[in-house]
């Protein structure tokens, strides 16, 4: 059923590619045959940086500027995408997202709504814009970057955890809207992750994680390398955790 | 707009019908969505060819109060005009 994703009859969108555990991400999906779409907002050196990388290796990459936020940018980024590699965006990978923490007594309107316009909002348009062209080709791969604190507590991030539990409901309803054509939506909720964004966690919270340590963007990237294969074709509406057992 | 003949419609919304299942000689427009095993997210789809094709946007809303093949025709020709 899924031949087109097996072909690679089309390309894959990462969006915040430029860094961290989309650039991660970005690099599995194309060493698997994708044309990569390296999506980012500020950062377009190291968004260069992740394609020239690509194309080193062989593969093939185009950086998509913009701000996911936008009601325009999935507009946008599709239509870049699906001229420069011919075809349909058989993957999207929904996983720019930013932070601003405050405990819930503080946390101020505009920290709350950004974090769930660009976490959570961003991801529905892009789903919703995917999703068309992929249920023509009756194949296709979503895969949500959720998080461990969409699943468990986390003091000072109840909009990062608001946003990341909702794109765990979206992941489930389109899941189960889509599944008889062939798309499968997923979630990935990594934990704590070594990357720019969780460099100034606490380092005591590794206590919390039975692993005793850190994941590293290389190993959230293998478990949505393979949520995009065909061999993942019968999973669908899943959350799968790359936490080092935090969740369990 | 060119105009959209209600034959050219109907042609084009058999054939979308037909891409789901249904064998395109079982649909005729008094045919029932409920009879040809239409289901929602087929009509979903129908209604992104229909815009596509003739610039008529349907909404859920819209595609709820339709029953068979031959309202959906009338709509999208209406729509169209």
């Amino acid at each position: 059923m899924s031949d087109a994703i097996a072909q690679r009859q089309g390309s894959v969108l990462v969006t915040g590619a430029s860094r961290g555990i989309g650039a991660a991400i970005a690099r599995a999906l194309a060493r698997e045959g994708w044309p990569v779409g390296v999506g980012y907002r500020s950062g377009a050196e190291a968004a260069r940086a992740v394609v020239a990388e690509i194309e080193a290796e062989g593969g093939r990459a185009l950086a998509l500027p913009g701000d996911v936020a936008d009601p325009t940018a999935p507009d946008e980024l599709f239509g870049k995408l699906e001229s420069a590699f011919d075809g349909p965006v058989l993957v999207l990978v929904n996983n720019a997202g930013i932070s601003r923490d405050d405990l819930t007594p503080s946390l101020g309107d505009e920290e709350w709504q950004d974090v769930i316009d660009t976490n959570l909002s961003a991801a529905f348009r892009f789903t919703r814009r995917a999703l068309r062209p992929m249920l023509r080709a009756r194949a296709g791969r979503i895969i949500n970057i959720s998080s461990v604190v969409g699943l468990r507590a986390n003091p000072g991030q109840a909009n990062y955890a608001a946003a990341k539990a909702g794109l765990i409901a979206l992941t489930k309803t389109a899941a189960v809207e889509v599944a008889r054509r062939g798309v499968t939506v997923n979630a990935v909720a990594p934990g704590w992750i070594d990357t720019e964004m969780t460099a100034d966690v606490a380092r005591d919270l590794l206590d919390a994680v039975p692993a005793r340590r850190a994941g590293r963007p290389e190993e959230v990237a293998a478990c949505v390398r393979f949520l995009a294969s065909e061999d993942a074709g019968y999973v669908t509406g899943a959350v799968l955790t790359v936490d080092g057992g935090l969740a369990a | 707009m060119a105009t959209v003949t209600s034959e050219q419609v109907q042609q084009r919304v058999v054939e979308t019908l037909a891409s789901f299942g249904p064998d395109a000689d079982s649909i005729t427009r008094e045919s029932t969505f409920e009879e040809l095993d239409i289901d929602s997210l087929d009509l979903v789809e129908l209604a992104q060819v229909v815009e596509d094709e003739y610039g008529v946007v349907l909404k859920g809303e819209d595609m709820k109060q339709l029953k068979t093949v031959g309202d959906a025709i009338d709509m999208i020709v209406a729509r169209a005009e």
